[in-house]
């Protein structure tokens, strides 16, 4: 079913009884040419744009839960592309392309805000940091606004600016950055796939992975064997899980990041903000709760549930910027599990074993990447090369010295 | 999270900062091989389960401590002084 006003009309006079299932939940079959191992954001993506781009419609997305269960439903929504390295600009700078054009392409509205991304900066040397690397998008053709503290004052009128410890300078603005609706991203790829053929098949979890010369031949999961020709890893914070399988240890610690909701308030802030003087981001749903988090909470952790002094943090970098936060309360607060790599950046490679490709390590950005992710990630394994645009996100860059390291932190997965 | 300090008994996780996995062992700069310092510095096994891991205690007696956790649960097993599992291991290899 195609979605438009007149379906939406039609239905409402209906009593909206007539809507039918937004996608097939399949069984597994015997054999796909190929498996996608997870079913978040990234791995339904891929299955799009392979079914999309490349005509492979014989393909198989394998969830353990169900589709939106994992990160794709526990990120703080924002998508930007406001990056400073050669490896990732033009990589960000797709996924924002391929967001802005993403509801006509899939049919579904995902509800994209470009609503601006605001990064605050608080000292002579952030704003030169943050100049540079507003410079650096603009080179390449990207929006970035490097905002005064008037031009801040406009927007936000409200947060501290003269706090004694950290007062508020200017700001860098990505007016095409923003927020999309997390879950309708994963739906809205799933019906896309699913109306091309490819097979979505939940509580499915893949055990084992099988091989034989070095080649892939399938995957082992709770529903049986499934043969496939290629296999494809999209796990996020399983990634490790997933590579122990065969035999291969990742430059990745998985993590936990908790994300917070306030109770619902009228219209205060209109774009994304972040504070530069400590971690914290923030925008307001359209339900009208404060959507905001902060730091992972920095130790290694597969549970997707975080610890008070990580909330408290938070709540410390909120308050700093934004006093009057205080006068909200918190409605609810959740975990996900990070792919936290050793450089900062994300891993869309092959591996040594024939047939099996690898899309991992996207610490906590991975959501404003999906279609980008899934973009390239599908031409990878479509074609066997990678993508001109995540040609540096290979697997073997710690060995050779090519990593991404967009902070400077150095190979401490906690401190990216 | 509580993590009960040796020295100073149970302290709130914030007290303490983390550095990682306590297996990897440095190799000896001087004739390792790239690739055993690559394993070194980058590659992990990073468990869904029980982890040994090495914790500063900074905002108390400034000790390294090796805690041995469930990543799954966050429950804490056992906590020892960084310095009695590097001698148990030197002692152990000089045998």
């Amino acid at each position: 079913m195609r979605y438009s006003l007149f379906s939406v009309l039609g239905q409402a006079l209906r009593g909206q009884r007539d809507w039918t299932p937004q996608w097939r939940d399949a069984a597994p079959r015997e054999a796909y040419d190929v498996v996608i191992v997870g079913g978040g954001g990234h791995g339904l993506a891929t299955a799009y744009y392979l079914a999309k781009e490349h005509g492979i419609t014989n393909v198989a997305v394998l969830e353990k839960s169900h589709v939106g269960s994992g990160n794709v439903g526990r990120n703080t929504t924002i998508v930007r592309s406001n990056y400073g390295l050669p490896g990732n600009i033009p990589f960000y700078e797709r996924s924002m392309k391929l967001w802005e054009g993403l509801e006509q392409d899939i049919n579904y509205n995902a509800m994209v805000s470009q609503r601006g991304v605001l990064n605050l900066y608080h000292s002579d040397a952030q704003r030169d940091a943050y100049a540079r690397r507003g410079n650096a998008m603009r080179l390449a053709g990207i929006d970035a606004e490097l905002l005064d503290r008037e031009g801040v004052r406009r927007l936000v009128p409200f947060i501290d600016f003269d706090n004694a410890r950290f007062p508020v300078k200017g700001g860098l603005l990505q007016r095409r950055g923003g927020t999309v609706r997390h879950d309708a991203v994963a739906w809205g790829y799933a019906r896309a796939a699913s109306d091309r053929g490819v097979d979505i098949v939940q509580n499915c979890a893949v055990t084992g992975i099988r091989r034989e010369n070095g080649r892939v031949t399938g995957v082992e999961t709770s529903r049986g064997f499934i043969r496939a020709n290629k296999v494809a890893i999209s796990v996020a914070g399983s990634s490790s899980l997933l590579a122990g399988m065969v035999d291969m240890r990742l430059p990745i610690e998985s993590h936990v990041l908790q994300a917070f909701v306030s109770e619902g308030v009228k219209p205060l802030i209109d774009g994304v903000m972040t504070f530069g003087a400590g971690h914290f981001y923030v925008s307001q749903s359209d339900k009208g709760g404060l959507v905001f988090g902060g730091d992972i909470d920095g130790y290694n952790s597969y549970a997707q549930r975080g610890n008070l002094h990580t909330i408290e943090d938070v709540m410390e970098g909120g308050m700093a910027l934004w006093p009057g936060l205080g006068r909200l309360r918190l409605l609810r607060h959740w975990g996900g599990i990070m792919d936290m790599s050793m450089d900062g950046s994300p891993i869309i490679d092959r591996t040594d074993i024939g047939g099996l490709y690898l899309n991992a390590g996207w610490c906590y950005g991975g959501f404003k990447a999906t279609p980008a992710a899934g973009f390239c990630f599908a031409h990878l394994i479509a074609r066997d090369e990678p993508h001109s645009d995540a040609a540096a996100y290979r697997l073997d860059r710690f060995a050779t010295g090519h990593i991404i390291d967009e902070k400077g932190m150095g190979a401490q997965p906690n401190l990216h | 999270m509580r993590i009960r300090c040796p020295y100073c008994g149970e302290r709130d996780n914030g007290e303490f900062s983390y550095l990682g996995d306590a297996a990897p062992q440095r190799p000896d700069g001087l004739d390792a091989s790239a690739e055993a310092m690559h394993d070194y510095v980058y590659l992990r096994d990073n468990p869904a389960g029980t982890i040994r891991e090495l914790w500063y205690h900074a905002s108390g007696c400034r000790s390294w401590l090796v805690v041995t956790r469930d990543t799954r649960t966050h429950a804490i097993e056992s906590v020892e002084p960084a310095r009695d599992v590097a001698r148990a291991r030197r002692s152990g290899e000089a045998a």
